[in-house]
């Protein structure tokens, strides 16, 4: 499986979904294809299936049909999202980042929601996030407190969830993003929008679908943003070397 | 339909149009007939000063507009240099002043919109955004207002476009306040072979409408908002503002582009100011044919709209386009799938004439070049200003010399036009399509060039946006070449060869002859330094009448100059990179503070002449930047601008990103006992801060390009710490010791410590 990747046979795809409004998605791909050298390609939002040899699915940012709604809240009523949710169903892998996100949250595959950030302005920035568990297939290049420099960019990131949700959610390990300083400290200062225990992204019970509201397709090259990202991107293409999840 | 019922044309109802009773009498003349009314309004926005450069058309003609790299140079959707590997960099700058000046948010988000459109209407991605914007003092609450309005417009519309805002520039000042300034920049990647252009060639071909309903939205936006000064009644025009829809601008640039990716199109452009009036006689003007249309087929917004409205309607996001004949299911295939209206509603003609029916009513039927191409052109008056000789003069010895230098260097860094705008460009999102080398906060931004496949080349371009709006009043000749020095210096701070050049005037009204003085001032500075530094004139916009109740803003011709790296991963940022790095200063060691920064803030005055720029230095400087940041001979390097050297060498200090704070050991260039004031805080064109690890070879090097260098410093510790000129006998021994951090908080509270009171 390995060398047939490498030889870039396209047998596992990364399927990046596009929908009207998204604005990451060909970053999304170039980070897969020309930076980790994986197969990617765009797969339209009025599909209503996946690409039969899809691996993973990518749910990338922007605004999806404007979010005029709620963010993601439309997004959610596509056909390929009917068919995201049979494929996580099976034990898929999906990533979701910021708008991704959000439409995650929208449709039920990840829990809670992202609200106003505190301050109401939209922000993009470089923050830090610290790695609060390692695991396949989402973070397994990172040991847990390791710090990734990964820039955000969204209105509407504050991540919410019901008190007793959060307390489950955090003792079985689905916290896999933290903001944090420099230094790896989750402090109050270093959560930019507000969010419940300066969540950035978090898994659901099953551990295949992740949502996150930084962009690691924004840090994948050294000059531009930096590789942090890689990290992320990279564990999952691991996994989908190693035989997937599902 | 019953039949049309509309005003009756005569001269009362021409003035209202604001056509004068020679332009009524050249109507009458050119038709032989009265207009009809849908006429009348079609003359009154196409004659309007907005569309038709009537004041300026005869200066522009004087700017140099060629080079062998100039693919498409001024007279289209905008302009395009080639920049090899067979791709193309098209860009054009665009004011939207009055409008955001009446409504902040939307008016600065259809200016936004509307540069786009100018971009991807010659099959160009939009990559790249940068803004100038200029505002009355913060301390203002309604230049608060308006500030926050602005950002949010920007923002709100391009970060939903999912197209970079890598730059720009923000000013604030007196003359502002009855009339601020939102000019809009975009720049977009294309083919080469495969640039589109505003033609309606092709006698038979459909002519189709494609994008947004057409509305009541903005009618007579260009006549009435763009063409006269405002007074007392800028409220009541609110109306003629447009509102913006970022989401259907970002499926209109998909499917544009997606349909240009076809051999379907022969001609686009995309609807602006006067709608779907300019967009079809320009593009029919171009190719030398007509166009006959059915007004009733147009996607309709409101109910009941007249053929005048609908002609007139500046209603955001439509795009005018002709294919070949038989291809236009392909084309509203592609608009449908991106969930856009669009459909045939004309044709190409062979006739010169605009054929408009509604209903089947002919309401429309003008020749199209005494319309579009002949409009009168108007000789206004000059006069230089009475009170032009003060502006230029300065007693130096009158001026009280700063005795407290820090807190001097701590006032201008706090001061809201040389604090940092980190408050406003991080609402902006800098990095959609992965290729922002350098963001907002640099001297110039930097973006790598990508093809419309997803794949990287080696290439990046450079991109600044400025102008020293101070400098324009004093002398607009000098300053305009000072603004296009500037920022081609900007560019060259990156490593980038500045290639070309676009440019946004603002100015007051034509009709008063010292306007028109400080007008054709500017641009002949601008051709003189255009002309020097081999950066032609590719695209621009004129904006006159930035006035209110008599009062006009300072003349400001914003320059926008793009440059091309040949390898994005050898530039050089504008902070210093490291420790242990010597600094040089290039360019000349003496500055003045006659039309300072220093000398406006601390001692409330503005005059006196700033030294010339010299455009043989500049154009030696570029090259010297070029090859030195090419060769790793210089790995740094910042412009010497407003707030003199103190500000710059500040500025090189402040963290970025994951890098800290960073001290340096200055001693100040310029002859022993000169004064702290003048060396510290004088400001002079052509100066450039750099750091090298190679200091003998960047030494030889700027030796053999003949352009000053000098040794002044070396980076390290945690402070910054200027001394007086060597030999120089003054205490205290240094004139500058302030830890970078505290100078860098007091920059970075600047602007936001004034919003939360």
């Amino acid at each position: 499986m390995r060398e047939r990747i490498a030889a870039g046979t396209g047998v596992l795809l990364f399927a990046v979904l596009q929908f009207p409004g998204s604005n990451d998605d060909r970053d999304m791909r170039f980070a897969m294809k020309s930076v980790l050298g994986a197969e990617a390609e765009l797969v339209w939002h009025g599909d209503e299936e996946l690409p039969r040899s899809t691996e993973a699915v990518l749910l990338p940012g922007g605004f999806s049909y404007g979010d005029y709604l709620r963010t993601g809240a439309m997004a959610r009523f596509s056909p390929i999202v009917a068919a995201v949710t049979r494929f996580a169903e099976r034990g898929g892998p999906v990533l979701g980042t910021c708008n991704g996100f959000q439409i995650l949250c929208e449709s039920g595959l990840l829990p809670g929601a992202l609200l106003r950030n505190h301050q109401l302005h939209f922000i993009c920035d470089f923050v830090h996030l610290r790695v609060e568990n390692s695991v396949v297939p989402f973070s397994s290049r990172a040991a847990v407190g390791d710090v990734l420099h990964i820039p955000i960019k969204h209105g509407e990131g504050a991540y919410t969830v019901a008190p007793e949700e959060l307390e489950r959610m955090e003792s079985e390990g689905q916290v896999l993003l933290r903001y944090c300083n420099a230094a790896g400290e989750v402090t109050p200062e270093a959560n930019p929008n507000g969010s419940v225990a300066n969540i950035a992204g978090i898994v659901n019970a099953r551990g295949n679908v992740f949502g996150l509201m930084p962009h690691p397709e924004h840090a994948v090259e050294a000059g531009i943003g930096g590789t942090d990202g890689i990290v992320l991107l990279g564990s999952l293409l691991d996994a989908a070397r190693a035989g997937g999840v599902a | 339909m019953s039949k049309l019922q509309e005003p009756t044309v005569d001269l009362a109802l021409a003035f209202e149009h604001d056509l004068d009773e020679a332009e009524y009498t050249l109507i009458l003349e050119i038709l032989g007939r009265t207009p009809t009314y849908s006429e009348l309004g079609i003359f009154s926005v196409m004659w309007s000063e907005h569309c038709s450069y009537k004041s300026s058309r005869s200066y522009l003609k004087e700017l140099p507009t060629e080079a062998p790299y100039v693919l498409q140079g001024p007279g289209e959707n905008a302009g395009a240099i080639d920049i090899g590997d067979g791709l193309a960099a098209v860009f054009k700058i665009e004011s939207h002043n009055h409008p955001s000046f009446i409504e902040p948010k939307q008016g600065a988000a259809t200016g936004v919109g509307g540069i786009l459109r100018d971009i991807f209407t010659m099959g160009a991605r939009p990559v790249a955004s940068m803004d100038s914007i200029r505002f009355g003092p913060l301390d203002d609450p309604k230049h608060q207002h308006l500030l926050r309005g602005v950002v949010d417009g920007i923002g709100g519309y391009g970060n939903p476009v999912g197209v970079a805002t890598v730059g720009g520039e923000t000013q604030f000042h007196e003359r502002y306040r009855g009339n601020i300034l939102v000019n809009a920049f975009n720049l977009g990647i294309v083919d080469a072979d495969r640039i589109f252009l505003g033609k309606a060639s092709g006698v038979g071909n459909p002519v189709i409408y494609a994008g947004s309903k057409t509305g009541r939205d903005g009618i007579h936006g260009a006549s009435l908002l763009a063409s006269a000064e405002f007074g007392e009644d800028g409220e009541a025009k609110r109306p003629t503002v447009q509102v913006g829809d970022p989401f259907t601008e970002k499926c209109l640039i998909e499917a544009c582009l997606e349909l240009m990716q076809t051999d379907v199109i022969v001609g686009i452009q995309d609807m602006g100011a006067a709608g779907l009036t300019c967009s079809s006689f320009e593009m029919a003007s171009r190719a030398g044919t007509g166009i006959e249309m059915d007004l009733d087929r147009v996607p309709q917004r409101a109910e009941g709209m007249t053929p005048y409205e609908m002609l007139l309607s500046e209603s955001q996001e439509r795009m005018l386009l002709v294919t070949r004949d038989g291809e236009e299911k392909r084309a509203l295939e592609i608009f449908s799938r991106w969930g856009l209206d669009a459909a045939v509603v004309g044709r190409v003609t062979d006739d010169g004439h605009m054929r408009i029916r509604w209903y089947g009513e002919t309401v429309v039927e003008l020749p199209i070049d005494p319309v579009a191409a002949s409009s009168p052109i108007v000789n206004r008056p000059k006069a230089v200003p009475s009170d032009l000789a003060l502006r230029q003069q300065l007693d130096l010895d009158a001026i009280a010399p700063e005795d407290d230098l820090e807190a001097a260097l701590e006032a201008l860094l706090d001061s809201p036009n040389l604090a940092s705008k980190e408050w406003i460009y991080r609402q902006y999102d800098q990095l959609v399509q992965g290729n922002t080398v350098i963001g907002p906060g640099g001297d110039a931004a930097l973006v790598r060039v990508c093809r419309e496949d997803g794949s990287a080349t080696k290439k990046a371009l450079a991109m600044a946006l400025d102008c020293n709006p101070r400098w324009c009043w004093i002398d607009p000749f000098e300053g305009t070449r000072a603004a296009v020095a500037e920022a081609a210096r900007n560019v060259a701070c990156t490593g980038a060869r500045p290639l070309a050049l676009t440019n946004c005037l603002n100015f007051g009204n034509p009709e008063k002859p010292e306007i028109m003085w400080e007008f054709s001032e500017a641009t002949r500075g601008l051709a003189e330094a255009a002309i020097a530094l081999g950066t032609p004139v590719i695209s621009g916009n004129v904006s006159f009448y930035n006035e209110t109740s008599g009062t006009s803003i300072l003349p400001t011709p914003t320059i926008g100059v793009v440059g091309l790296l040949d390898d994005w991963q050898k530039h050089a940022p504008s902070h210093f990179p490291k420790e242990g790095l010597d600094v040089f200063l290039l360019g000349p060691e003496e500055a003045s503070i006659a039309g300072s920064e220093w000398l406006a803030l601390r001692r409330g005055i503005e005059a006196g002449m700033p030294p010339k720029v010299d455009l043989v230095h500049e154009k030696r400087l570029h090259g010297l930047l070029a090859s030195g940041i090419a060769s790793a001979l210089i790995v740094s390097a910042h412009d010497c601008a407003e707030g003199g050297l103190a500000v710059a060498l500040a500025e090189c200090c402040f963290g970025q990103r994951a890098r800290p704070a960073l001290g340096v050991w200055v001693t100040a260039p310029g002859p022993a006992g000169e004064s702290a004031t003048a060396a510290l805080f004088g400001e002079r064109a052509g100066r450039v801060l750099v750091t090298s690890a190679r200091a003998d070879e960047l030494l030889a090097a700027a030796k053999a390009a003949d352009v000053p260098c000098r040794a002044i410093g070396r980076t390290g510790g945690e402070h910054l710490q200027i001394a007086p000129p060597a030999g120089s006998s003054a205490s205290p021994r240094l004139w500058v010791d302030a830890r970078v951090a505290v100078l860098e908080t007091i920059w970075r509270r600047g602007i936001p410590r004034r919003l939360e009171t």
